[in-house]
């Protein structure tokens, strides 16, 4: 069986027709090569397929690509406007908020979520480390992403 | 993945339906439960029906002494909401303790009860608040609604479409997390209103179930140290690899002794 549906993605419409059981992750990945979004672990856990659906971080790993019609899809590729890096990600550049990179993308998505979640707050470390939990760096490099989802915070709320 | 048929429900009723019509029909709901399991073949359902698209399925009512929480609202929604927070702040808590802050902005309520996982932790505030389910046919108890493992009253195709919580004079929640998952290890809920004291264990047994001993202590003393010494029987709790049944019911004691400190803060 195949499944119709339609989404915009990083402000872009895209239609897609697809089997039903396609997950969102496979379908942003193999269907539209955006290959930004990764897959750590399959099984919710690690955090590395989240992307914004209708602003709200989600796993794309479980959803399906069907369950994403109608809504808009942001991904890591989606959030640099002209060139240049959304404050979440030059903060991640400025504070070696990454290591091998495979969690990166994921941690941004999920990063904009806390700050977005406590607008107008002043953000603190163990905020930061307790919302971050549903994304898992192998490197253990938690550190400095904590530092770095302070530093785009402040950014973020001016 | 096995392959399935998707479809989405206009309405209860034609969720209903559209499950009769089905070989095997399986409703989703957030499917922070139903995809992993897909994902290991662990279920075949011939259709998955999704209830997300179903009109006025979402949303929270405070209104004197009830919280109203219609089936598909998000955990995230239930622990954000300040008329949460203000009725039963233990509620709102659980809520905020479930998965991770992207399954929260996916899991539902209805979901979670439906599924009856038994590391869950909603099946805890149901029992240990007194909550009634309501489905698309009939209003069902908390006391009748956890049967065993993965088992509820939910007869094949029935539908939750709210849970309605009495508002306590006071309640506490307290578990102990399983460090990766954040799935319950055990949770415990306690609550009074009036003369009806409830202690609503998660994690610990089959199903979520209630200990007559500690209310019956709690009803002549509503402090820590009344639970203090009773100790559950170990006998039918779960044992796996993070923690055996002994202590589970160790935590049993431990997390309501802490669940009543937090509804007496």
């Amino acid at each position: 069986m195949s499944v119709k549906f339609s989404f915009t993605i990083n402000g872009k419409s895209v239609e897609g027709d697809v089997e039903d059981r396609t997950l969102l992750v496979q379908y942003i990945r193999e269907h539209l090569g955006l290959t930004g979004t990764h897959v750590g672990c399959d099984t919710t856990q690690c955090g590395c397929c989240t992307v914004h659906i209708d602003g709200i971080p989600m796993k794309s790993c479980t959803m399906l690509a069907v369950q994403a019609d109608g809504c808009e899809v942001t991904t890591i590729e989606g959030l640099a406007k002209d060139g240049e890096l959304h404050p979440m990600q030059a903060a991640f550049r400025e504070n070696h908020a990454l290591q091998c990179g495979f969690c990166t993308p994921g941690m941004v998505m999920s990063a904009i979520g806390i700050v977005d979640r406590h607008k107008g707050e002043k953000l603190d470390e163990k905020t930061v480390r307790h919302e971050l939990e549903g994304n898992i760096c192998r490197c253990t490099g938690y550190h400095n992403i904590v530092k770095a989802v302070l530093a785009a915070s402040e950014i973020m709320n001016k | 993945m096995y392959e399935f048929t998707y479809s989405k429900a206009s309405s209860v009723d034609d969720a209903a339906s559209q499950f009769g019509a089905a070989e095997e029909g399986k409703y989703m709901s957030g499917g922070m439960t139903l995809l992993p399991t897909l994902k290991q073949r662990l279920a075949r359902p011939s259709n998955v029906i999704d209830l997300a698209q179903v009109p006025d399925m979402a949303g929270i009512d405070v209104s004197g002494d009830t919280v109203s929480i219609k089936a598909m609202t998000r955990h995230a929604a239930v622990a954000a909401s300040a008329d949460v927070q203000g009725a039963i702040p233990a509620l709102a808590k659980l809520a905020g303790g479930i998965g991770d802050p992207m399954v929260r902005n996916r899991g539902t309520i209805g979901g979670s009860i439906a599924n009856n996982d038994p590391a869950a932790d909603y099946p805890g505030s149901v029992v240990g608040l007194g909550a009634t389910i309501q489905t698309n046919k009939r209003e069902i108890a908390a006391d009748d609604f956890f049967l065993d493992l993965f088992e509820t009253a939910l007869e094949e195709g029935e539908i939750i479409t709210k849970v309605t919580y009495p508002v306590p004079d006071r309640a506490g929640y307290m578990k102990f997390p399983n460090p990766a998952s954040r799935y319950c290890i055990v949770g415990v809920m306690v609550s009074q209103k009036g003369s009806d004291i409830r202690v609503g264990v998660t994690g610990a047994g089959a199903c979520a179930f209630r200990v007559p001993e500690m209310e019956a202590a709690l009803a002549s003393s509503f402090t820590p140290d009344a639970v203090a010494d009773i100790k559950i029987p170990d006998g039918d709790l779960n044992s796996d690899i993070h923690a055996s049944s002994e202590y589970r019911a160790h935590l049993v004691t431990v997390m309501a002794k802490r669940a009543v400190a937090e509804a007496i803060a």
